[in-house]
């Protein structure tokens, strides 16, 4: 059944349809002729296209033979055009967001055409709609990715509670943490207590002429020491419980992120920067951690105080307690309002410090083209830019935050004077004692200083959840190519590779379309084409590193998408366009995709990609240093590297991108010769652009702006005179002048 | 003058005749579309072959102008926000309610990193969908619009 339409135009709709016209798809727009925003609808029935505008204008183009949509996209907006054989009848553009339906709308005009010259009843096209907003289904998907999103909003505030997550598993530890808090802070409280009767029953009879009693002196004093004894050693049972616990809870924090940042997609790291995420799983989850382990504790030791305290003076004197409470409610309004500043403040910070780091991250690796172009002033004037941006930021946020604790400062000062004055009224008038006076001072001055290390937690509180909230960023990003709930498990494939009609985009821009291919178990095909015209993009498809946006690819008769992805990738070899070793030993390199490979293992497959000689003309052979990013090898050599790495996992399908593109010819002939090794019985995909390398390739593609344009072998293609034909041509007459030019 | 002559066909499509033959469904795209926009626009082959280099949009004759600067308001799709009427978050993931110079629209900005800056002064938003939005100078937004993007900057 087709959804429901939308209710703005069911009312209209009802009264322009004719009896018994049945509604096969629809699509409702959201841009005019001139793109502008605005809705508009477009009905396909039995009978006829119906569209009708935001003004109330309605056209309609009964059905006849020769009718024909075609759809298109183009920087984010898609077109539908309708056509007869002789003009354009008719054009609608709507957002990519609506791509799935106009795409079933032109496959059910195409069903509704074939019908028709079948002599078929039309039948109304089947739709999924998605549960969270009614738009139609990507095939495949439970959730539109829009309503993806929705669910996995995060709490703007009290981000910082979802850190519970973590901390649950320590709730035990916490919990005797906490207890040891309060016992502590108890224990801090009874030596300004214990002032009260050494100035009202020793000090002040004392003055009065009564002479001082030694018993009671060395009472008191004594439970002075022991109060602070106490204090010290619940003290240390507190933080040291504390600490250790905080610092495990950062460290599942930082682990889980970074395990969840490696279960992303490619598509996620490719709109990141790395000094971003380094910041973030490096600086951020050390903040919090600090956060956990000095300042939460602190707040929570000054909260406890500062409730005891005010019960306790409530106790001795309501009167006298209330003044002295006087200045709370102010402190807490000013700290609401400050907070949200603060908060926003310290995100830009946190982000701006990315910038800074991602200037790191950006140029050290780099660090060759910057000094070749000579362009290190610019750098430092970059990174002196992200710096100043830094500081602009900072500035303002210490704007606010410097005004802020003085303030809190006076508040409690002012807070102070009035308490003197009112105990003084209070004695004169003989409701307290000297020492009641006393015992209140002594309180406060502790009350009044926890307030304003207190208001120090603001600032710390709100830079922890900005930084709380970059992990959970990271954290609530779902995987572009998710793991299926009910998985197929491939085991060892037998290498047959399906794509059918596959589609994909990079952001808005369209990169491959109505991409078909069968590869036969054991086949190597040649991927042939232009720069750019999307070789390593459907390459990528394959290795499900991204999903296909239209269309499958079946691997063995089975969707991809229904095998666990590592253990489809452990079938797949790969040697990319640009080799990349990690910081580490040749061996480890090699065994990468395969840790416990013996020794004899990572040689033979050294060997079998030729890479052996050159290895053990290294200064330790395979135990020689890679450099980081493989600096320390040329490129050819890299890449030999990398063919050994892909070897060494016998894998059932092959993807060669580019594998002898940066070596000399002989060395060339060395790696096809390490290839053909590599190739046999195994399903190859070879892309090239030396056509001469993929000789022995039993069929090859030609591609061509996201299309496949022809298929076949070389000598038929070169008959064919027709991409191909042109390709190889362009390179033949090149090597000719090349080689005119030598002699 | 140019050394072409362009029309548009009953497709809609625009024809380009030059010394060289006749191409169907050309199409005009700017070179810098944020940071000059009137100045290099390629007038590009179904191929997506050069055809024609139009140093100075000013240069041409009227017909050819308009035909074109139609063209690419059909093709170029990169509203202008003038004004943000509200943003449903202190963070990513929100909704973005926005006037544009194509009229008013709504859209989600998935994360902060979808707002990215492409020359010192114009901003670019990535919605959901892959649309994309600019923002000129942000300094010349409304009171209220700059604080809403504030938030995010
Ligand atoms: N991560 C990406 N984000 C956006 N666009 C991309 C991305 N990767 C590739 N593209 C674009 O997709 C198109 C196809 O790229 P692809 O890498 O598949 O080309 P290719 O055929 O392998 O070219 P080459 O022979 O130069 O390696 C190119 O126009 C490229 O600009
Ligand atoms: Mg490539």
């Amino acid at each position: 059944m087709t959804a429901p339409l939308p209710e703005f135009w069911q009312a209209e709709t009802q009264t322009r349809l004719a009896p018994g016209e049945a509604v096969l798809a629809w699509l409702e727009t959201d841009l005019d002729a001139q793109l502008r925003f605005s809705r508009g609808l477009l009905l396909l029935t039995d009978r006829r296209l119906l569209a009708g505008d935001a003004n109330g204008t309605w056209r309609d183009w009964p059905w006849r033979q020769g009718l024909k949509i075609e759809r298109r996209d183009h920087a984010g907006v898609g077109h539908l055009e309708l056509t007869d054989a002789a003009s354009l009848l008719a054009a609608w553009h709507y957002t990519l967001g609506l791509d799935e339906s106009a795409r079933r709308l032109a496959q059910c005009f195409l069903e509704r055409n074939a019908a028709s010259s079948e002599g078929r009843e039309p039948e109304p096209c089947a739709v999924e709609n998605c549960p969270g907003c009614g738009l139609p289904l990507p095939a495949g998907h439970a959730l539109c990715s829009a309503c993806t999103l929705e669910a996995n909003r995060p709490p703007s505030t009290w981000t910082l509670l979802r850190l519970w997550r973590f901390a649950r598993p320590y709730r035990n530890q916490l919990l005797v943490g906490f207890l040891l808090t309060l016992a502590s802070t108890a224990a801090t409280l009874v030596p300004p207590y214990l002032t009260m009767p050494l100035m009202d029953d020793v000090l002040i009879p004392f003055q009065n002429g009564t002479p001082i009693d030694p018993g009671r002196v060395k009472l008191y004093l004594g439970g002075l020491l022991a109060a602070a004894l106490a204090a010290w050693a619940l003290g240390w049972g507190k933080t040291y419980i504390l600490a250790r616990v905080s610092e495990r809870i950062g460290a599942d924090l930082r682990i889980t992120t970074y395990q969840h940042l490696q279960s992303l997609s490619l598509e996620y790291f490719g709109g990141k920067r790395t000094g971003d995420l380094v910041a973030r799983i490096g600086s951020e989850t050390d903040r919090i951690n600090v956060f956990l382990s000095l300042h939460l504790l602190d707040f929570a030791t000054d909260l406890l105080m500062i409730g005891m305290t005010a019960a306790i003076l409530l106790s001795i004197n309501p009167w006298l307690a209330l003044v002295t409470l006087l200045p709370l409610p102010f402190i807490t309004w000013m700290i609401h309002v400050v907070r949200d500043r603060l908060r926003h403040g310290f995100e830009q910070a946190d982000r701006v410090w990315s910038e800074i780091t991602s200037v790191l991250t950006d140029t050290i690796p780099g660090i060759r083209v910057v000094k070749a172009f000579a362009q290190e002033k610019r750098e430092v004037k970059r990174f002196s830019d992200a710096n100043a941006h830094n500081l602009a930021v900072n500035d303002r946020v210490n704007t606010v935050w410097s005004l802020f604790a003085p303030s809190v400062t006076l508040l409690t000062e002012i807070g102070l004077l009035v308490v003197w004055m009112f105990g003084i009224w209070q004695v004169s008038q003989k409701e307290i004692t000297v020492g009641v006076l006393a015992a209140f001072l002594a309180y406060i001055s502790r009350f009044y200083g926890r307030l304003d290390s207190m208001s120090r937690i603001v600032s710390v509180t709100q830079k922890a959840a900005a930084g709380a909230k970059r992990i959970f960023d990271i954290l609530d990003q779902a995987s572009s190519v998710p793991e299926t709930a009910k998985p197929i498990h491939p085991g060892r494939i037998e290498g047959a590779i399906a794509v059918k009609n596959a589609g994909f985009r990079y952001g808005n821009r369209t990169v491959l379309s109505g991409i078909d291919l069968s590869i036969a178990p054991g086949e190597m095909i040649g991927l042939v084409g232009q720069s750019g015209s999307g070789k390593s993009t459907l390459v990528n498809l394959i290795c499900r590193f991204y999903d296909v946006a239209q269309g499958s690819i079946l691997v063995d008769g089975a969707d991809i998408r229904s095998f666990p992805i590592g253990e489809y990738r452990r079938n797949i070899g790969l040697v990319l366009q640009e080799p990349f070793l990690f910081f580490g030993t040749i061996a480890e390199n090699i065994a990468y995709g395969r840790p416990d490979a013996s020794r004899e293992d990572i040689v033979a497959a050294a060997r079998a990609a030729h890479a052996h000689e050159f290895i053990l003309r290294l200064p330790h052979g395979y135990d020689s240093l890679a450099g980081e990013r493989g600096q320390a090898l040329s490129g050819g050599e890299r890449q030999r590297i990398s063919i050994a790495r892909a070897l060494l996992i016998d894998p059932r399908i092959l993807i060669l991108d580019e594998a002898t593109s940066s070596v000399d010819t002989e060395t060339e002939l060395e790696i096809q010769a390490a290839l053909e090794n590599l190739v046999r019985g195994r399903t190859t995909i070879a892309i090239a652009h030396r056509l001469s390398t993929l000789r022995r390739a039993d069929r090859l593609v030609v591609m061509e702006r996201g299309k496949i344009v022809e298929v076949g072998r070389h000598d038929d293609l070169l008959e064919k005179q027709g991409a191909y034909y042109r390709l190889y041509q362009a390179q033949t007459k090149q090597m000719e002048g090349g080689e005119g030019e030598d002699a | 003058m140019p050394e072409f002559e362009l029309a548009r066909n009953a497709f809609g499509r625009l024809v380009l005749k030059n010394d060289e033959g006749v191409h169907e469904g050309v199409a005009p795209v700017r070179a810098f579309p944020v940071t000059a926009p009137g100045e290099g626009v390629a007038l590009m082959s179904a191929q997506g072959r050069e055809l024609a280099w139009i140093a100075s949009m000013g240069a041409l004759p009227d017909t050819t102008r308009i035909l074109l600067e139609e063209a690419l308001r059909e093709r170029e799709f990169m509203p202008e926000i003038l004004r943000l009427v509200s943003v449903s978050g202190y963070a990513a993931p929100c909704e973005w309610k926005v006037e544009t110079d194509r009229g008013d629209t709504a859209f989600t900005l998935k994360s902060e990193d979808d707002i990215r800056r492409i020359s010192p002064s114009a901003l670019i938003l990535t919605d959901s969908h892959g649309v994309n939005f600019l923002i000129k100078n942000p300094v010349d937004l409304d009171r209220h619009s700059k604080k809403l993007l504030g938030r995010f900057l």
